[in-house]
């Protein structure tokens, strides 16, 4: 097997007129672990499918082995010799390894498939790569989950692959896996493979890669060997930005009222040890990267996921809240992330989405809702052709507004938000903030979630940060962003405090 | 956002079923010279009403995500099991009647309950709801009901009484009427309000704090105990047999559809529904005027089934779907004789 090269440049690709690349460079050597990170959104993903052929660039050159190249498809990208490993499994788990690993590509022996073929080409790769401790007639599902990603990756070479791709193929190990796939990926290295390796975790590129690339916000930041590379610069690269949005003015400290929600302990399959209160009028900011358990803590307090452990209180009651509709009766309200999947019923009308919540979870009180609800909607500035136009006809900004009037006409007294201005435009999400503030001021307790750093500082009294399940510590009102992205990559606080 | 004077407003879908229905009543009042009076088309009326009752029923269910295909089993379930208890007999007549609508509710209950708890799809457990009933109406009757009904039974499928200004209206009319201002009503409510909601995005009910199972539910009892009220009206109209039933889930579907109610939930109008219903009969009775076989009745109906619902896909996505797109993301096989690109 020889070496091949890599070159991407000028890598530019848009989405519905959305810029997700920005004439992005990257250089593949042949024996090179080369590290692609930056922060959630900033484009690693889409540069990984477009080396993969699944995306076709908007512009920009695919050079393999100094030759260019236009990818129709995935197939052709497998030709020219990439493989990739996606973060999820794509294995077949009653069939056994040497099946997997030929999936789709079978050979074939008097028209029938020769299974002996495969399971010694199998069995080969296997030992050429020093993992013959996995046995090719086994079914995938009885193997642990670190030998799982062996086999994807036995079937990534099984096509000839010289390059591999991997997006975060430690995210689904425990630790003592991740030390295996070390090894693994070292014996790629020196065996003349070129690896991509797409992490968010600081102390895995730093122990892999011999080079790394930044990318932030869709463009090239920096490309250099990771031996001239301190942690601290590289948060610097990933983050490095001002602070340039308005946001409006925090809570003064005699504005905050009694605690009004109260977890010590609490933990379910996702969340461990957290301990977190929230004050009449505070909004309090969780930071943390995707997968973190950030969304977990408000699955949980909603009870969608319920605490297993631990104890919740309300304004210094003890409660134990087991589903969606004893938290939305106790005065809890939750803006979910993914606000057409969970938030609205897309075909209802304006106004049966924000009477969704008072009409499935209280009883009587009907006869003021035509009242409240015109004064609710211009509360939040809804801009609708009038109430009885259905949702999905609306900006996205003007469905967040709806989800928000929706929650408003319960009154609650804890606010959970989880990514609430995602995917709306300026103007809206500057409402968006506004309103929350507003709400803190009347007395609720509001729990931000957000992977945007700079709306998560600009809006907290306070910021909590998750890593892997637990909170990894707590941040001021002001923090700055490498100390939020030091914390959430589970590497400390970083240069500032 | 200013609240504008209240003014008639028809809910999405329901214009073209009404169009529809006017289409056909004028179409009636030129081919058959019984309907230049109230009297006909108060007996065209009173044929559907049974329908439109059933179509009521199944508008509960579809609007939640669901189907109820054990209606038609149910009619006639009911029908049999009311000639074989009352036997002829007057006196039995009340309690009959109670017991036939509790045979409904409960059919109701169970298909909901296996639905929700057992998490079986809906059009499965209504099958097998089909294929019980009709298999234990066959073994209980050896094919051929026995019994009678009684004339007070009868009186609420044929009778009729003297109403000012439009003579003789049949009491299943006015017990249409009933069933439909209170479906319409129930509708309008928070509860109707999130049945449809739960039809469109279950996860953003549950989330609200809504008892989606609750409410699916209460749907198919709904459609369950409607489905025995059509039953007694049928078994007065049309008489006992073990067929009575046979084929109205399809119909009742039918009707639902053709009212512009969204299969698979989350959009429609119980008035619409019932509108799309007397169309369906208007339609027959059209045809049956003109010449044309009953046995073509079946084909008409499946004409319209996949019609309507061409139309609604047209109308929301098949458009935006079938809109060429850019290849971007699949990948083309490729043609043999071009050589690939990679050297």
């Amino acid at each position: 097997m020889t070496g091949t090269s890599v070159r991407l440049t000028g890598i530019s690709k848009s989405f519905l007129g959305v810029p997700v690349l920005r004439g992005v460079d990257l250089e593949l050597a042949p024996g090179e672990v080369h590290a692609l990170m930056g922060e959630n959104g900033a484009g690693k993903s889409t540069l990984l499918k477009v080396l993969a052929g699944v995306h076709r660039p908007d512009e920009g050159r695919v050079e393999i082995d100094g030759v260019a190249h236009t990818f129709a498809g995935p197939a052709d990208a497998q030709r020219a010799g990439i493989g990739i490993i996606h973060q999820e499994f794509t294995l077949l788990p009653h069939r056994s390894v040497a099946e997997n690993v030929h999936l789709g590509r079978e050979p074939v022996r008097r028209l029938r498939v020769d299974r002996r073929r495969m399971v010694r080409e199998t069995g080969e790769l296997l030992e050429w790569l020093g993992e013959d401790g996995i046995d090719p007639t086994a079914a995938v599902s009885t193997l642990p989950v670190a030998q799982r990603q062996v086999v994807e990756i036995v079937k990534a070479l099984a096509t000839d692959a010289t390059v591999l791709a991997m997006d975060e193929p430690t995210a689904a190990l425990a630790d003592h896996e991740v030390e295996l796939l070390y090894d693994l990926v070292r014996r790629l290295r020196e065996r003349g493979i070129a690896i991509l390796y797409v992490s968010h975790r600081m102390r895995e590129v730093f122990d892999l890669s011999d080079r790394i690339t930044v990318l932030k916000d869709g463009a090239f930041v920096v490309c250099a060997p990771t031996a001239e590379l301190t942690s601290e610069d590289l948060v610097r690269h990933m983050v490095g930005r001002d602070l340039s949005a308005l946001y409006p003015d925090r809570a003064r400290p005699e504005d905050l009222g009694e605690t009004r929600l109260r977890i010590t302990g609490g933990g379910n399959a996702r969340v461990r040890d957290l301990d977190l209160q929230i004050r009449a009028g505070e909004i309090v900011g969780l930071a943390g990267l995707q997968g973190s358990g950030r969304s977990a803590v408000a699955r949980a307090v909603f009870g969608v996921e319920p605490f297993t452990t631990g104890t919740v209180e309300l304004d210094g009651v003890a409660r134990r809240i087991a589903g969606p509709r004893g938290a939305v009766r106790h005065g809890i309200a939750f803006v979910t992330e993914d606000r057409k999947g969970e938030g609205l019923a897309l075909r209802q009308s304006v106004r049966d989405n924000t009477l969704l919540v008072r009409r499935s979870a209280l009883r009587g009180a009907r006869s003021r809702v035509a009242a409240d609800l015109t004064a609710l909607l211009e509360s939040v500035e809804v801009v609708a052709r009038g109430e009885h136009q259905e949702v999905r006809f609306l900006s996205g900004g003007n469905q967040q507004k709806v989800v928000l009037a929706k929650w408003l006409a319960v009154d609650p007294k804890v606010l959970l938000v989880d990514e609430p201005t995602r995917g709306i435009d300026v103007g809206a999400k500057q409402t968006v903030h506004q309103l929350l503030r507003a709400l803190a001021g009347r007395g609720v307790a509001i729990l931000m979630i957000s992977s945007e750093l700079p709306e998560l500082i600009g809006m907290s009294d306070r910021i909590l940060v998750m890593h892997e399940g637990r909170p990894a510590g707590e941040l001021p009102a002001g923090a700055s962003e490498a100390a939020v992205v030091g914390l959430a990559t589970g590497h400390g606080i970083g240069e500032v405090a | 956002m200013k609240r504008p004077a209240w003014r008639p407003r028809l809910a999405e879908g329901t214009a073209p079923v009404l169009a529809v229905l006017v289409a056909l009543l004028i179409g009636l009042a030129i081919a058959g010279p019984a309907y230049d009076s109230v009297e006909g088309y108060l007996a065209l009326l009173k044929r559907a009403a049974p329908l439109m009752i059933l179509a009521i029923g199944q508008y509960f269910v579809i609007v939640s995500g669901g189907f109820d295909l054990s209606v038609g089993a149910l009619v006639t379930a009911g029908v049999v099991i009311a000639a074989r208890l009352i036997g002829g007999d007057e006196s039995a007549t009340a309690w009959v009647i109670v017991l036939v609508l509790a045979f409904g509710l409960l059919v109701g209950l169970v298909n909901g309950l296996i639905t929700t708890k057992l998490l079986v799809p809906s059009f499965i457990v209504t099958l097998g709801m089909l294929l019980v009933l009709d298999g234990a109406v066959f073994l209980w009757t050896d094919g051929a009901p026995r019994g009678a009904l009684s004339t007070a039974f009868r009186q609420f499928g044929r009778g009729s009484v003297d109403v000012p200004l439009l003579g003789e209206v049949p009491y299943s009319v006015l017990i249409l009427l009933v069933v439909l201002v209170a479906a319409a009503v129930f509708m309008r409510g928070g509860t109707g309000r999130a049945l449809v909601a739960v039809g469109d995005n279950e996860q953003a009910v549950r989330l609200s704090g809504g008892q989606v199972d609750r409410l699916r539910l209460l749907a198919f009892v709904l459609s369950g105990g409607l489905a025995a009220l059509a039953a007694i009206l049928l078994g007065g109209f049309a008489g006992v047999s073990a067929q009575v039933g046979q084929g109205l889930e399809f119909r009742a579907i039918t009707a639902v559809v053709l009212g512009g109610v969204l299969l698979g939930g989350g959009r429609g109008s119980v008035v619409a529904a019932t509108a799309g219903a007397l169309s369906l009969e208007a339609l027959f009775t059209l045809l049956n005027l003109l010449g044309v076989a009953g046995a073509l009745e079946s084909a008409v109906q499946g004409v319209i089934i996949i019609a309507a619902v061409a139309y609604a896909s047209l109308g929301s996505g098949l458009r935006h779907r079938l809109r060429p797109r850019r290849a971007t993301t699949t990948s083309e096989p490729r043609d043999p004789r071009q050589p690939a690109s990679t050297p």
